[in-house]
């Protein structure tokens, strides 16, 4: 089987970078092996939809804005009303959302090819965040688990609170080696390691 | 300007675009009278004080909504989902 190549390619510079001074304040690292999946429920069929996902992954999440979860490599957040990613690592993992949830139910597109998901963590992360998108990083308004849409110059991001100190972003894969050196621009000030 | 969408919270007005006056009927599609469709297509009162409005949350959860906004303040009174909006076209 052909490997999925990454967009970042010859920026992705593992290693140390920016200001080393203070120390790494963030760790950058491209999440891969993994399938990203949108579920779209239809407007009267979200919590079949949310125990189809919780069958099929294991992770169950409330018909809440924004709820989702976190569990190893696993994760589901809600984006908008009724629209779900499912993030594994599992190979089948579009197959066992297929298997649960029929076209009565809603709808599936695999996003595996189409989307770019890196890791950002370190004490710095909220900062650095921050620099680029217009939200409350705080963990009380922007909790572990949920995800939030957005902009960052006008392209769209997905973003989840993995834990106090980690978020992953979804972004564009063609624009993600752009994003991927904005970010690191980003992270100078703060030192950051790419792993 | 702060847009406070009913599913994403308080985001900045950069996300969202404007998609006019959310105040407009439109006519009986089998009516012929071009005056009445002139008025819907064109015609706009622009009061300087509150009005009804449609925005699309584009850079978020992408969700058409129905804005009260006060033209000359700026000051939104209340923001909801177009579709929970039976007639949008009602003042
Ligand atoms: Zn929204």
């Amino acid at each position: 089987m052909v490997d999925l190549q990454s967009p970042l390619g010859v920026t992705f510079i593992p290693g140390d970078h920016g200001n080393a001074a203070g120390g790494v304040g963030i760790t950058l690292h491209e999440r891969t092996n993994i399938s990203l999946i949108q579920v779209t429920a239809w407007n009267n069929t979200i919590p079949t939809v949310l125990t189809a996902i919780g069958s099929a992954t294991g992770v169950i999440v409330q018909n809440k804005p924004g709820h989702g979860r976190v569990a190893g490599e696993k994760s589901v957040f809600g984006f908008a009303p009724g629209r779900f990613m499912v993030t594994g690592a599992t190979p089948d993992l579009e197959q066992r959302l297929r298997a649960a949830i029929s076209t009565d139910l809603g709808t599936i597109v695999a996003l595996t090819h189409g989307r770019t998901v890196i890791r950002i963590s370190g004490s710095r992360v909220e900062w650095v965040l921050a620099k680029l998108f217009a939200l409350d990083f705080s963990e009380h308004a922007f909790p572990v688990g949920t995800g939030r849409a957005t902009l960052h110059h006008d392209i769209h991001t997905l973003i989840q609170r993995i834990d106090e100190n980690s978020f992953d972003l979804y972004v564009f894969r063609s624009f993600a080696r752009s994003f991927w050196l904005t970010l690191g621009h980003a992270a100078e000030e703060v030192g950051y390691r790419v792993e | 300007m702060i847009i406070k969408c009913p599913y994403c919270g308080p985001r900045d007005v950069i996300e969202f675009t404007y998609q006019g006056d959310a105040t407009r009927k439109r006519p009986d599609p089998s009516s012929t009278d071009q005056n009445l469709w002139n008025a819907y297509i064109y015609d706009r009162s622009n009061p300087a004080k509150s009005h009804r409005e449609f925005w699309l949350h584009t850079g978020g959860c992408r969700q058409h909504l129905v804005v009260t906004r006060d033209m000359s303040t700026h000051s939104i009174s209340s923001v909801g989902f177009a579709r929970d909006s039976k007639h949008a076209g009602d003042q």
